[in-house]
């Protein structure tokens, strides 16, 4: 190559590096300028709050849980093994693994704490279904297809919270008394708490929150800015379970 | 060439009927846990995955190891492995569908499998791993076979085959990757959600695997007229030593960051497995015992005179193999899910229909691997007369 | 081929033997015994003409149920009248069909496809 050509190729090389870094930098070096915001952009997005002063002030209250439990045929399983549940109470230092300490205030520590599926914006459980069995809706909800289930049960597995049971057998015979208004599932496949989808995308409000004669439950959309749960929200500290994981959960709980 | 797979010796034949046996009752055990579902076995909401999980994990690491013998030889020309690449993409094809049947009788909807296929979820790494473990099945069942064929018929192997030969070679690493990122992308298991399980997975993938490998090739060197070649079992040996002390210096990694950065959801997976935790503590002899195993596989796999035996070869490859099966079939799986996300430990025991079946699996890959390699041996036992 | 009479009449039959779903009620008309559904009273035809839903109605149902799971759409409307009904195998269809066993079952156990709807869905209607 003679020397003319070798020369305005360097040239030409060192001018497009010099040209091109610029936007490259930009385009690398662009964080942390504008807002940043976790949550997708929705239409609606659906939440909800407990309010756990109240919740403890009763106890020995199930109220929400056989609320949900009966409406949905959820079957009374005894033990550990093959029990299935969409909302129960738990022990505080197990519903919230990461404010463990050896001073945790009297009216917290052992106390019993409402759980169910956190219904997060950024749902791991979604993401590993093969068969989008289990998927999110656009309003927030995440929620399940039963007839498409194949049973892997990798969403258990990702899920952070165990929110999700899986039926290890046929649940009818469980089924205390059948509410003829839901069906049932059957053996082989993953449920969890749905947010009672088939009341709230017609205007109805979940069972367990009707079913809390206190109000400890409020469900809402966060979109709207003058919506009941956004009031709870700005006026009250609210904590949520392993916040840290981002799945961006959407219950709150307001201790 | 299948006929040479129809006919035998007369242990042959007792082999092949006592697997079918096996095999028989596992069926029927199959379709017992079909009716009554998954509640027959010994998981439970906490730990959701058990012996079949853990048995597909570690079966998807000894299919990958094919490519132990496949890289050297096709790449690199290293020929003492020419003899053999065939019987380890034979195993490779018997280890894939132990996986596939291994997570077929896991599901709680086996019947809807074809889900998957039907509607494809590209974000879920559930759907590749079915992906790349049908491919990887197809790969080795077509290049073994042609492969056969054309040492059978005296002929060189046609040239489109070479393509697929190099794909194997990324595809088998791709199979036990995407296998580590079933785990090692989910927030909430911390014993799982580590960078470093794909290369663990691997490491002792390419211990268990050509480890297995050496032994099915000495019991080949036994029961028939076929000689692998003695220097292709030792450089099989020297790779399982190197993969099982990467392996083994791979998991004191993670010792070192879980204990030294005390945070809790790194140790505990590890007190439970190797300490045992609030009181429970069921697979701590096990660990230890696999920590012994590796231990010691490994110091006297170091001393080539002790490698060159090959009747301790054999049995340093079975104590690896036994190493890496309790770490990552007992350990790895059962360990994830310990604590529970809500701080519980709550422990597994398999029970017999799930043993059982489990046993069938295997006994239907040493089916596939015995007739497969039957054929194999046929097939060079005539070239050795001629 | 070698034997090439008996690996063709081989072949031959095994084609025959399993395509025999296909062709049998083609080549020796339908089995006795089809059953006579009854006719649900104050109705003057289905959500959709008899044909369709004689041909179609799985292929509704499959419909209807991702629309309803997957994007919140409830309501069909009929392609005969307009009428809007629930998309609900329980409450609309069984509303009018009354029960699996005087219905579905009838044709389904004649066709002998197995029907399992039924695991999930409850065949008893509230207030029945």
């Amino acid at each position: 190559m003679d020397k003319g050509r070798r020369k305005f190729l360097k040239v030409a090389g060192a001018a497009a590096i010099l040209l091109g870094s610029k936007p490259a930098v930009n385009a690398i070096a662009s964080g942390g300028e504008e807002e940043h915001s976790t949550a997708k952009k929705r239409d609606v997005r659906y939440a909800m709050v407990i309010d756990t002063r109240i919740c403890l002030q009763h106890e020995d209250c199930h109220d929400c849980e056989n609320a949900c439990h009966f409406n949905h045929n959820v079957p009374k399983i005894d033990g550990k093994k093959e029990e299935i549940k969409w909302i129960w109470r738990d022990k505080y230092e197990n519903v919230f693994t990461d404010q463990q300490h050896d001073y945790t205030i009297e009216r917290l520590k052992g106390k019993p704490f409402v759980t169910l599926c956190n219904h997060c914006d950024d749902p791991p459980c979604v993401r590993v279904c093969p068969t989008q069995a289990t998927y999110q809706l656009d309003n927030g909800i995440v929620t399940m297809d039963m007839h498409r289930c194949i049973g892997c049960r990798f969403c258990m597995a990702a899920c952070p919270y165990g929110s999700r049971s899986f039926n290890w057998s046929d649940p009818r015979p469980n089924i205390e008394k059948q509410n003829p208004d839901y069906p049932t599932r059957t053996r082989g496949v993953v449920e969890k708490c749905n947010f009672c989808v088939e009341r709230v995308t017609i205007g109805k409000k979940p069972h367990c929150e009707l079913a809390c004669k206190h109000g400890a439950i409020v469900t809402g959309d966060l979109t709207k800015k003058d919506s009941a749960i956004r009031k709870l929200l700005a006026e009250n500290q609210v904590i949520r379970r392993k916040p840290t994981l981002g799945t961006n959960p959407e219950v709150y709980y307001i201790i | 060439m299948i006929e040479k797979a129809l006919s035998g010796s007369r242990n042959y034949q007792i082999w092949i009927v006592i697997l079918l046996t096996i095999i028989g009752a596992g069926v029927g055990l199959f379709v017992y846990q079909t009716i009554e579902g998954l509640g027959v076995t010994g998981m439970g909401r906490d730990i959701t995955w058990g012996i079949y999980i853990s048995q597909f994990t570690f079966l998807v690491g000894v299919a990958a190891a094919a490519v132990m013998v496949v890289l050297p030889y096709y790449l690199h020309n290293y020929k003492q492995f020419g003899p053999i690449t065939v019987f380890g993409e034979f195993m490779a094809v018997g280890t894939v569908v132990m996986c596939q049947l291994f997570i077929f009788v896991d599901m709680g909807q086996p019947m809807r499998v074809l889900n998957v296929i039907l509607h494809p979820t590209f974000n879920s790494v559930m759907f590749w791993d079915m992906t790349v473990l049908c491919g990887y099945l197809g790969l080795n069942l077509v290049i073994g076979w042609i492969m056969l064929s054309s040492e059978h018929k005296d002929t060189e192997p046609p040239k489109w085959i070479k393509p697929f030969v190099y794909l194997s070679i990324p595809w088998a690493v791709s199979i036990h990757t995407v296998t580590a990122f079933l785990y090692s992308g989910l927030p909430g298991r911390h014993y799982w959600l580590t960078a470093i399980l794909a290369p663990r997975f691997l490491a002792s993938a390419f211990a268990a695997g050509p480890a297995l490998l050496i032994i099915l090739l000495l019991i080949v060197r036994k029961v028939s007229k076929f000689d692998p070649g003695k220097e292709a079992i030792q450089t099989l040996a020297k790779i399982v030593t190197y993969a099982m002390i990467l392996n083994v210096f791979f998991m004191l990694l993670e010792v070192f960051t879980a204990f030294y950065s005390n945070i809790p959801g790194h140790m505990h997976a590890l007190e439970y497995l190797f300490v045992g935790l609030h009181g429970k503590s069921a697979l701590v002899p096990f660990m230890w015992f696999a920590a012994i195993l590796a231990f010691g596989g490994i110091f006297f796999m170091l001393f080539p005179s002790i490698r060159a035996n090959e009747k301790y070869l054999a049995i340093l490859c079975g104590v690896i193999f036994m190493a890496c099966w309790i770490d990552k079939g007992l350990g790895l799986i059962l360990g994830g899910f310990v604590p529970t996300p809500l701080h519980d430990v709550v422990e597994y025991t398999p029970t017999f229909v799930e043993l059982m079946i489990s046993l069938s699996i295997y006994a239907i890959g040493a089916l596939i691997v015995t007739l497969l390699y039957k054929i194999a041996i046929g097939v060079k036992e005539e070239r050795i007369y001629d | 081929m070698y034997d090439s009479g008996k690996v063709i009449t081989g072949i031959v039959a095994f084609i025959l033997f399993v395509s025999f779903p296909f062709w049998h009620n083609v080549a020796f008309g339908l089995p006795e015994g089809a059953p006579d559904l009854p006719r649900v009273e104050g109705q003057a035809h289905c959500v959709a003409d008899l044909e369709f839903m004689k041909a179609n109605h799985m292929d509704l149902l499959n419909t209807w149920r991702d629309e309803v799971v997957r994007e919140g759409d409830r309501i069909y409307t009929s392609p005969i009248d307009g009428t809007k009904y629930h998309k609900s195998l329980t409450n609309e269809c069984l509303g009018c069909h009354k029960s699996n066993e005087e219905f579905c079952q009838k044709c389904h156990d004649y066709a002998g496809v197995e029907v399992y709807c039924w695991d999930c869905h409850l065949a008893e209607r509230r207030g029945k």
